[in-house]
């Protein structure tokens, strides 16, 4: 069975700076995967080089989903294949109302893969279903795009977006930063949701914390733009305990 | 590719090819001799069965206009204009004075068709082209092809009303003392260079009367075409609301693709007098030119409302996509006591397209109000000034205006300019004026595709946040133009 996620020996750079060092990671159907790391160590980087990020140029090895090579998708071809990424910054749109902005979404993929749009009443009802789980107000929604949104609420419109899209890669890229404590619980029992034999996530994280809500199957230590180690979910706690010092001497 | 720089490569093989309004309509016309001249002013006036008083209020502009010098100060270029190299009159041969729409030339509303204009009342109210289930207002059409105006529809179900929606040529001869009364008192023949041109030959245009205490029972909507090559179009709109009366009244333009440039100078007037309240949007889609900057209509035009009654509100509202040049500047005279103006505009400028667009307030009467709310897109190699003045006379107590003009840029060859000119002889009014300039985020546009959105789509739905406040102002079905013709000229995504 073809892997989700297949990456080989992925090299990238930013400007001619080269972040990403050989990286190779697998995530099949049905499996979440951690992904933890000292501050700099590229975490965010993968992200972006996985979804296509303008600026971010694979030089060697390969990225494929679904068996799909990426760096011959663009962007928006990427997300209706379905990746996708949950900002750490999530962007505002301003004067575009986030419900418009879903619709747009959800359109824009479904058009792209052939499938017949999604009925207005249909999508609110779906929206209304999801914003209950996250403990949103339907009025957030009519507000445009993430302006004016506190950190945790931007958190919570990424993960809606997420739940409604219905990808087949979720990539949370540091997810619980900038979230209080109840927000965590409600942002991870939505994550949690979203768990399936059909679907792969991957939680990037620089803290444990995370972990104690969104338990994982498989958990990399990343440093100096690959993976240096892999573990079970006992990993993130052994890291908690000893810190990431050991992996930066042996990386540099 | 980044996504800024494919959406700038895009819009550059965009140019002329998107413009899909550039078809010429062969049919036969009846042309003034070349040039300009006190006998082609007679042969205008003439040709419309003017009375004499207009024909010397015509000659009077012309010769105040020879004295006149074209003023330079706008931030835009151009080649010198040969006034003398061009028709000041054009009429399709075979549409003098149709008595309905059975005796206007077939071509011509084939025209009117491919612009997606309806003409045809009993289509309209039969409902054939309405989608299902939508409840589309009725829009009363005045069409005028280059000097003349085709087809005015609804007149009898206007004239129930009260209200006189016709051809400003038939209202000189059917209602010859209310133009005399109100033609020149907003925009005198004295005004500007192309103002006093404009008095000298304009050749057709609205008129609408809408009498005290009556809502307009429909939105009044004009068209104007340019067709025939070498042609100025000097149409002439004037419109007066009465006592407590309202209006909502729409203006759209079009002109086939021509290498040559052509002119374009308008005069439009506003009158609201005691409580009466008088909305005007644009949709402005004359032909840019091409990306070389070949060809483009000179859209000069003089556009200005008279709040002349105490209470009275007039509001303009533009979409200016169009045009080689655009040169102007819809503004209110505050006269009447706490009258409203206020001034929506959004001007997207791409290619080789020069705008140097804004209003003027003019705060004359005690607590007048005025709004300004402005939001210019520039792309490609274009050049887009949003020019504004607010001033307050002496015995303009309290006051009020807020300003708000936002600039967005898409790549790095377009400028943006924001000249605000503010004059307060009034202690105790009070002007706000916010300005910003930014260029369309990169970030924001990958976000959108990284939700499945194509660069296209992305750009459009960033733009049309950008210019939502402005949008929200126009009439229903202008705004679904509007939103349509902002994704064409900035993407070619639609065609």
């Amino acid at each position: 069975m073809t892997a989700l996620l297949e990456i080989r020996n992925l090299k990238a750079e930013i400007a001619g700076k080269q972040i990403l060092n050989g990286y190779d990671l697998t995530v099949k159907a049905g499996e979440v995967h951690a992904i933890m790391g000292p501050n700099g160590s590229g975490k965010s980087t993968l992200s972006y080089v996985l979804s296509g990020r303008p600026g971010y140029t694979i030089t060697e090895g390969q990225a494929l989903l679904a068996g799909a090579d990426l760096s011959q998708m663009s962007v928006d071809e990427r997300a209706a294949a379905g990746l996708f990424l949950a900002f750490q910054y999530p962007l505002e749109v301003p004067g575009v109302a986030t419900m418009t902005f879903l619709r747009a979404a959800v359109n824009a993929q479904r058009k792209k893969r052939g499938e017949e749009e999604m009925s207005s009443p249909d999508l609110i009802k779906s929206v209304k279903e999801i914003a209950k789980i996250l403990d949103m107000d339907m009025e957030m929604l009519r507000r445009p795009v993430n302006v004016g949104f506190s950190g945790g609420e931007k958190k919570r419109a990424e993960t809606l977006q997420m739940m409604l899209l219905q990808p087949k890669l979720c990539i949370l890229d540091e997810t619980d930063s900038g979230l209080d404590i109840d927000a965590l619980k409600v942002v991870s029992n939505g994550v949690n949701q979203l768990r399936s034999k059909d679907r792969g996530i991957v939680v990037i994280t620089h803290y444990q914390r995370l972990l104690d809500y969104i338990t994982p199957d498989v958990v990399h230590v990343q440093s100096a733009g690959r993976i240096v180690r892999t573990g079970g979910k006992e990993l993130a706690l052994e890291l908690e305990e000893t810190g990431y010092a050991s992996y930066q001497s042996e990386a540099a | 590719m980044a996504a800024v720089q494919e959406t700038v490569e895009q819009v550059r093989r965009v140019g002329a090819d998107q413009y899909k309004y550039g078809f010429v309509t062969d049919i036969e016309s009846d042309l003034a001799p070349k040039g300009l001249s006190e006998e082609v002013i007679r042969f205008i006036s003439a040709k419309k069965n003017e009375p004499e008083w207009m024909l010397e209020w015509r000659l009077e502009a012309y010769r105040r206009w020879l004295t006149m010098t074209e003023p330079k100060w706008a931030r835009v270029d151009y080649p010198a204009i040969d006034y003398q190299d061009l028709y000041y009159y054009a009429a399709p041969k075979s549409t003098a004075g149709p008595k309905s729409l059975d005796e206007v030339d077939p071509e011509l509303l084939r025209t009117y068709e491919k612009l997606g204009i309806p003409l045809h009342e009993r289509e309209i109210l039969a409902g054939v082209e309405r989608p299902e289930g939508e409840e589309r207002p009725r829009v009363a059409v005045d069409a005028v092809f280059d000097s003349v105006s085709v087809a005015t529809t609804f007149k009898e179900e206007l004239k129930k009303a009260g209200v006189i929606f016709c051809p400003i040529s038939e209202a000189l001869r059917e209602h010859p003392d209310l133009v005399r009364k109100y033609l020149g008192t907003v925009v005198p023949t004295s005004d500007n260079f192309f103002a006093t041109l404009n008095s000298a030959v304009f050749s057709d245009g609205s008129f609408v009367y809408i009498p005290p205490g009556v809502r307009c029972p429909m939105e009044l909507s004009t068209y104007f075409r340019i067709n025939e090559k070498n042609t100025g179009q000097f149409e002439r709109t004037l419109i007066i609301a009465d006592r407590g009366s309202y209006v909502s009244y729409l203006e759209g333009c079009t002109a086939p693709k021509r290498d040559e440039n052509q002119l374009h100078a308008a005069v439009v007037e506003l009158v609201a007098l005691d409580d009466a309240e008088i909305k005007y949007s644009t949709v402005q889609n004359w032909y840019p030119g091409d990306e070389n900057g070949k060809g483009g209509i000179y859209n000069f035009v003089t556009k200005r409302g008279d709040c002349r009654g105490a209470n009275s509100k007039i509001s303009w509202t533009q979409v200016e996509t169009g045009s080689a040049i655009t040169w102007k500047y819809p503004s209110c005279v505050l006269r009447g006591e706490n009258s409203r103006g206020e001034f929506y505009s959004i001007a997207i400028s791409n290619g080789r397209q020069q705008v140097d667009s804004g209003t003027k307030m003019i705060h004359l009467g005690k607590g007048t109000t005025s709004r300004i709310i402005s939001k210019g897109i520039s792309a490609g190699h274009s050049s887009n000034a949003y020019r504004g003045l607010v001033s307050a006379h002496r015995k303009a107590e309290g006051a009020r205006n807020f300003t708000n003009c936002d600039s967005l840029l898409i790549g790095d060859a377009c400028s943006a300019h924001t000249i605000p000119y503010i004059e307060a002889k009034n202690p105790s009014c009070v002007f706000e004026h916010e300005a910003t300039t930014s260029k369309i985020s990169e970030d924001v546009l990958f976000y959108c595709m990284q939700r499945g959105l194509s660069q296209e789509d992305a750009t459009a739905l960033v733009v049309n946040g950008f210019v939502r406040d402005v949008l929200q102002q126009l009439p229903m079905e202008f705004a679904v133009e509007a939103q349509k013709l902002i994704s064409v000229s900035l993407e070619g995504s639609v065609g």
